[in-house]
């Protein structure tokens, strides 16, 4: 069995889906006895969720026709 | 298209690289500016606007259009550096010891902050609003904060990532991990710098 240090090593490459099959199965196997790393993950999750909702910036219609301005004036550039 | 579309476009073949070029571009100008924001701050639009300019010039390199968002994307990043050289701030490196033993989750389940909550982790994050975590990301080395914005945000695949910014796949995939790592860290550092660890009920 894999310790929770490595457990928690491996977790967010397991969400992302780039862990190997024994990988992936070492950290599955871990996750069934350790309550403490389950919360890690559902942590890990939540993480994820919060930085992208909170990244996000509205392109305002100011800029935006600005940028479209732009895309329309290409001339010979 | 009508017969006298075509004429037109023989006529002119800019005019069909223009609209093939504005086709492309248009759906993905709110996560480039949004990308850009988070990378130059202020400097987004004139960034985004050295970015169109130079992908128009490349056009002829992009073979696919299915390829259109990864390519925008590296053109954008490429921009955004060389603005962030002139404004010359040198981001520091970071070792493996200041942030390979941080974990949030534990820290919090340490520190306890709000004794009375019976979800800690989230309350934790709900302390959070949008401007508080723009500054956090803000602090992040470029390094480290474009693979975690391409990947969580954006949705590239970290090999998409090592191609957009011209770095091995290995070298990507240890900032991603030390990027979250350090994210979780400065989460932590601004909440108590900015007093946001007390709880509300006490």
């Amino acid at each position: 069995m894999i310790s929770c240090a490595e457990a928690v090593r491996e977790l967010w490459n397991y969400l992302d889906g780039v862990v190997d099959e024994s990988e992936c199965a070492a950290v599955e196997e871990h996750l069934t006895v350790c309550r403490r790393c389950c919360g890690e993950l559902e942590f890990a999750e939540e993480l994820r969720g919060f930085l992208a909702r909170n990244a996000d910036e509205e392109l305002t219609p100011a800029v935006h026709a600005r940028l479209y301005a732009t895309l329309t004036d290409l001339e010979g550039a | 298209m009508t017969v006298d579309a075509v004429r037109a476009e023989e006529t002119d073949p800019a005019d069909g690289a223009r609209r093939r070029f504005r086709e492309l571009v248009e759906p993905e100008l709110p996560r480039l500016y949004r990308l850009a924001r988070r990378l130059v701050g202020e400097d987004a639009e004139d960034a985004l606007q050295d970015c169109l300019l130079n992908a128009y010039r490349k056009l002829g390199q992009l073979e696919h259009d299915a390829a259109a968002p990864g390519w925008l994307t590296r053109i954008l990043i490429n921009c955004c550096r060389d603005r962030h050289r002139r404004r010359a701030s040198r981001p520091q490196e970071l070792t493996v010891d200041d942030v390979e033993q941080f974990s949030l989750y534990r820290k919090l389940v340490d520190e306890d902050p709000f004794p009375y909550s019976d979800s800690l982790h989230l309350d934790f994050l709900h302390r959070f609003g949008r401007e508080d975590v723009q500054s956090v990301l803000a602090t992040l080395p470029e390094h480290y904060r474009v693979p975690l914005l391409l990947v969580y945000v954006d949705g590239f695949l970290a090999k998409e990532v090592a191609h957009m910014t011209n770095a091995p796949l290995g070298t990507v995939l240890a900032r991603l991990h030390r990027g979250r790592i350090l994210f979780e860290r400065r989460l932590w550092d601004y909440a108590k710098a900015n007093d946001m660890l007390r709880d509300p009920v006490a």
